[in-house]
C-alpha cells in the first residue's frame, strides 16, 4: 500500500493523523483498517448525507441509513479507532443534488459521485479534517495513488479512478486510497479475516440519494412535468414527454414512441433541448461520436505538449477508445477517438490515461461525427 | 478522563451495585405466592416505600417502569387516552417547546394518531416557560385540554420551570399536570406532594443507578390508561413482572442522591461557576445559554459562534474530555437543538454548542481539564468552520 506525498513528509516518530470516511461498506472498513496497520493515528467518520435518512437499508441501494452509520460504527469498533457521524446533508444538497437536478434540467447528464468526490470528501470534509489537524483523508475507493500519480485499481472491474480523475493534485496531495493494490474478492476476504461484519455486505449500485431507483421520478418531483414534442431527425413528432430532463443521450428505453420506426429499428436519444423542450431520436448510427468538446480541464500529471495520444474513457464503466487529445486555445480541449463510441452525454467527464495513469479529466459539453 | 456528561448518565455508586448484585443473586417473581415470591415482593414493596420518602410521595403513587422514556411515554399517552375517554372534547396537549423527545415525540405520535392538538408553550430567551403563557393557552379553551407537561429541569441548558406555579394553573382548570424530573431529582428540592403535580418521571441512571430503572410517580385520583397490558402489575398500569434488582437500584440511589442533595448542589454549583468564569476567560466571545441562576447546578451550557459542535466535541474526546453537544442521539448524528431554537437562537449558533454536565464523580481537575484544552479546541474548530464555509 502507498499513499502520497504527505506520508514521505512525515518523521517516523509522528504518526500519520488521518481520517478515514467510513460509508459502512466493506471497502472503507477495510481501507480504514489499513490505515491502522501502517502505524496511522486513526479517526473513523461518518458523512450523514441525507436529511432524512430511513432506518434501515433497502437493497443495495443508499448510503446514508442509519443502519449504515451504525455498519461503519461497528467496524470502528473493531477496529478500536474513534468514530463520529457528522453532518454534511446540507452541503450535498446544494453541491450533489441540486447540481444533479440542474445538469438534467439543463440537457446534461452528470455523474453525482464524481461530484460527491469533488465536492463533499475531497472538498467540505478534507478542509475541514486540514482544519481539525488532520493530514490526510482515507477512503476506500478502487484506485492506486503513489507520488502524486492517479492510476487505476488492479482489479479492472471495480477501478474507481474515472470518479476521482477530478480531483486537483493540491487533493490528492490529501488523499490514500489504500485499496488500489487489491481486487475486491480480496478485499472482502480480509474483511471477514478481520471479523468486520460487513464482509458480505451488498456492494452500492446506482445513485445512493434516489432510494427506489427511480430517477425520472426523482426528477419530476423537483422539476414539475414539462411535456414537449419527442421527434425526430426532420422535427417529425414521434410521441411526447413529460420533461426532457427524464433523457439521457444513447437511451433506448422508455420512450413510449406512438409511431413505429420504419423498418422496425429501435430508436434511441440522439439529444435533448431544454429551450425548445424537444427530445430528438433517431437510429443507433446517428449516435456514433468520433470527436468530443469538453471544458474545464484538470490535471493531475499533464503531457508536455498541447496535442498528445491517450486513451480516453467516457463512462464510469467502459466506454474506453484511443484518442488524439489537443488543447484549445479557449482553455478546453477536443478529443478525437479512433474508436467511434455511441450515445456520449454531455456533462459527463472525458478522463484521459496513459496506460493506468490518469492524466486529467473535463467535462464533455459536445459532440461530433 | 475528564468525564462531562452527567447529563447523559452518570457513574453508577458502589453502594448499589453492591445492593443491586446481592438482589440480583437472589431467585423470586414479586408476583409469586411462595416464600421466594414474597421475599421479592418485600424487598420491592420496601424499594416502593423508600422512593416515595425520598420524593415525597406516597407508596402506593410509584409506579415502577424501564425507565426515563417509558414513563414519559406512560404519562402523556396514558392520562391523554383517558381524559379523552372520559370526555371526547379533551384533545389538546400543551407541552413546552423544550421538552425532551421522549414526551415530545409520544406527543406529537399522540397528533398523528389519537387526533390530539398538540400547543407547544414557548419558552423565553433563557428557556423559562411563563405562568401566564400556561394560563393564556389554557384560557383560549379550557374544556378541550387533556393534559399539560413541562419538565422540571431541561436536560440541554440546565434551566429550571417554576413548576409548582406551572401545576398552579393548570390545577385552576382541573387539568392533570406531568413533569419530567430526569434531570431534577438528586440536585433540586423535588417534593412530588409539595410541587403540586399529578405526574412526575424519574429514572434511576441519572442518579448513580443502573439504566432500565425509572419510576412514574403518579397521583391516585390520575387516570392513566396502560400501555403495557399483562399480569396487571402496579395498579394494572403497567404489566410486567418486576426487575426486583433494579427497583432496588433506582431507590437505593435516589435515596443516596436525595440525601446529600444540599451538599452536592453547593459544591457542584461552585464548580459550574468555575468552568463558566474559566470558558469565558479561555473564550471571551463565548455564550453562556439558559437562565442565569435558574439552572441546574451541574449544567454549563455554551455556544461557541463559528464552530461547528461535531468539531468541538471530536477535538475534546482526543483531550480526554467527554462532553455533549446536546441530547445523546441513537443516530449520531447532530440536529440544530430544538431547545436553542425555541429560545431565539439562530440555527448556526445551535449548532455551535456545547453540553458540559457535572455530576457526583465531578471535580476540580474535570474542570480546569476543560479550561485548559477549550481555547485551542474552540479556536482549531473555528478554522475547521471556516473552511467549510469558504467554498460555500
Amino acid at each position: 500500500m502507498k499513499g502520497d506525498a504527505c506520508l514521505n513528509a512525515t518523521t517516523s516518530d509522528v504518526p500519520l493523523k488521518v481520517l478515514a470516511a467510513m460509508s459502512g461498506g466493506v471497502d472503507s472498513a477495510v481501507a480504514a483498517a489499513r490505515a491502522v496497520d501502517a502505524g496511522w493515528d486513526v479517526t473513523g467518520v461518518h458523512l450523514a448525507l441525507s436529511r432524512q435518512p430511513a432506518t434501515l437499508r433497502s437493497g443495495a441501494r443508499g448510503c446514508c441509513s442509519v443502519e449504515d452509520a451504525n455498519d461503519a460504527r461497528r467496524a470502528a469498533d473493531v477496529l478500536g479507532i474513534p468514530f463520529y457521524v457528522w453532518d454534511f446533508a446540507e452541503r450535498f444538497a446544494a453541491d450533489v443534488i441540486d447540481d444533479f437536478v440542474a445538469e438534467y434540467e439543463a440537457g446534461r447528464t452528470p455523474n453525482p459521485c464524481l461530484r460527491c468526490n469533488e465536492q463533499i470528501k475531497f472538498s467540505a470534509l478534507l478542509d475541514r479534517a486540514l482544519a481539525l489537524g488532520f493530514d490526510a483523508v482515507v477512503t476506500g475507493h478502487h484506485a492506486q495513488l503513489a507520488d502524486g500519480e492517479l492510476r487505476r485499481s488492479v482489479d479492472a472491474g471495480k477501478d474507481q479512478s474515472y470518479v476521482l480523475a477530478v480531483l486537483t493534485p493540491d487533493q490528492l496531495s490529501h488523499a490514500i486510497f489504500p485499496l488500489g493494490d487489491s481486487t475486491k474478492d480480496q478485499v472482502r476476504a480480509e474483511a471477514a479475516a478481520r471479523g468486520l461484519s460487513v464482509a458480505d455486505k451488498p456492494d452500492s449500485h446506482d445513485i445512493c440519494f434516489i432510494a427506489d431507483g427511480d430517477t425520472q421520478r426523482f426528477l419530476t418531483d423537483r422539476l414539475g412535468e414539462r411535456p414537449g414534442d419527442i421527434v425526430d431527425a426532420d422535427g417529425q413528432v414521434l410521441g411526447e414527454h413529460a420533461g426532457t430532463f427524464g433523457f439521457t443521450v444513447g437511451q433506448r428505453k422508455g420512450l413510449n414512441l406512438t409511431t413505429p420506426a420504419a423498418g422496425g429499428k429501435p430508436r434511441y436519444v440522439l439529444s435533448i433541448s431544454p429551450k425548445s423542450n424537444t427530445v430528438v431520436v433517431g437510429d443507433k448510427a446517428a449516435l456514433e461520436v468520433g470527436a468530443i468538446s469538453c471544458t474545464a480541464p484538470v490535471w493531475i500529471s499533464r503531457r508536455g505538449s498541447d496535442e498528445f495520444d491517450c486513451a480516453v474513457q467516457l463512462r464510469a464503466h467502459g466506454m474506453v477508445s484511443p484518442a488524439r487529445v489537443r488543447l484549445d486555445p479557449d482553455g478546453g480541449l477536443t478529443a478525437r477517438l479512433d474508436r467511434p463510441q455511441f450515445g456520449v452525454a454531455a456533462g459527463q467527464a472525458l478522463v484521459m490515461y496513459d496506460g493506468d495513469r490518469v492524466l486529467g479529466s473535463a467535462t464533455i459539453t459536445a459532440t461530433s461525427r | 478522563m475528564a468525564y462531562l456528561d452527567h447529563a447523559a448518565t452518570t457513574p453508577m455508586l458502589e453502594e448499589v451495585i453492591s445492593a443491586m448484585s446481592a438482589t440480583m443473586s437472589e431467585v423470586g417473581n414479586a408476583s409469586s405466592l411462595h416464600a421466594a415470591g414474597r421475599r421479592a415482593r418485600r424487598t420491592v414493596e420496601e424499594s416502593r416505600e423508600r422512593l416515595a420518602a425520598s420524593l415525597d410521595a406516597g407508596p402506593s403513587e410509584i409506579i415502577f417502569t424501564g425507565g426515563g422514556t417509558e414513563s414519559d411515554n406512560l404519562a402523556v399517552k396514558g392520562i391523554y387516552l383517558a381524559r379523552r375517554a372520559e370526555n371526547a372534547a379533551r384533545r389538546r396537549i400543551l407541552v413546552s417547546a423544550i421538552e425532551h423527545h421522549a414526551v415530545l415525540d409520544a406527543v406529537l405520535w399522540l397528533g398523528s394518531h389519537e387526533q390530539a392538538q398538540v400547543e407547544l408553550l414557548p419558552v423565553d430567551e433563557v428557556g423559562q416557560v411563563h405562568p401566564d403563557t400556561l394560563a393564556t393557552a389554557i384560557a383560549r379553551d379550557p374544556g378541550s385540554v387533556a393534559l399539560v407537561s413541562v419538565m422540571w429541569a431541561n436536560n440541554e441548558i440546565g434551566t429550571v420551570q417554576p413548576i409548582s406555579e406551572l401545576a398552579e394553573v393548570a390545577h385552576q382548570w382541573d387539568i392533570p399536570f406531568h413533569t419530567d424530573a430526569v434531570q431534577a431529582v438528586g440536585t433540586l428540592d423535588v417534593s412530588f406532594a409539595r410541587s403540586g403535580v399529578d405526574a412526575l418521571t424519574v429514572t434511576a441512571h441519572k442518579l448513580g443507578g443502573p439504566y432500565g430503572a425509572g419510576a412514574l410517580l403518579l397521583s391516585r385520583d390520575v387516570n392513566c390508561v396502560p400501555l403495557l397490558h399483562g399480569g396487571g402489575q402496579e395498579r394494572d398500569v403497567r404489566s410486567g413482572t418486576l426487575d426486583t434488582a433494579g427497583v432496588v437500584g433506582l431507590s437505593l440511589a435516589a435515596e443516596l442522591a436525595v440525601g446529600r442533595r444540599s451538599e452536592m448542589a453547593q459544591r457542584l454549583t461552585g464548580l459550574r461557576n468555575t468552568l463558566i468564569a474559566g470558558i469565558l476567560r479561555e473564550v471571551p466571545e463565548a455564550r453562556i445559554n439558559g437562565h442565569p441562576t435558574q439552572r441546574l447546578p451541574g449544567n454549563v451550557h455554551a455556544s461557541f459562534r463559528g464552530c461547528e459542535g461535531d468539531s468541538l466535541l471530536m477535538l475534546l474526546d482526543a483531550k480526554g474530555v467527554e462532553c455533549s453537544t446536546g441530547s445523546a442521539c441513537s443516530a449520531g448524528v447532530s440536529q440544530p437543538s430544538h431547545v436553542l431554537l425555541a429560545m431565539g437562537a439562530d440555527e448556526a449558533t445551535a449548532r455551535g454548542s456545547l453540553r458540559f454536565s457535572l455530576g457526583h464523580t465531578s471535580t476540580e481537575s474535570d474542570v480546569e481539564a476543560v479550561v485548559g484544552a477549550i481555547g485551542g479546541v474552540v479556536e482549531r474548530a473555528r478554522r475547521a468552520g471556516l473552511a467549510n464555509a469558504v467554498r460555500r
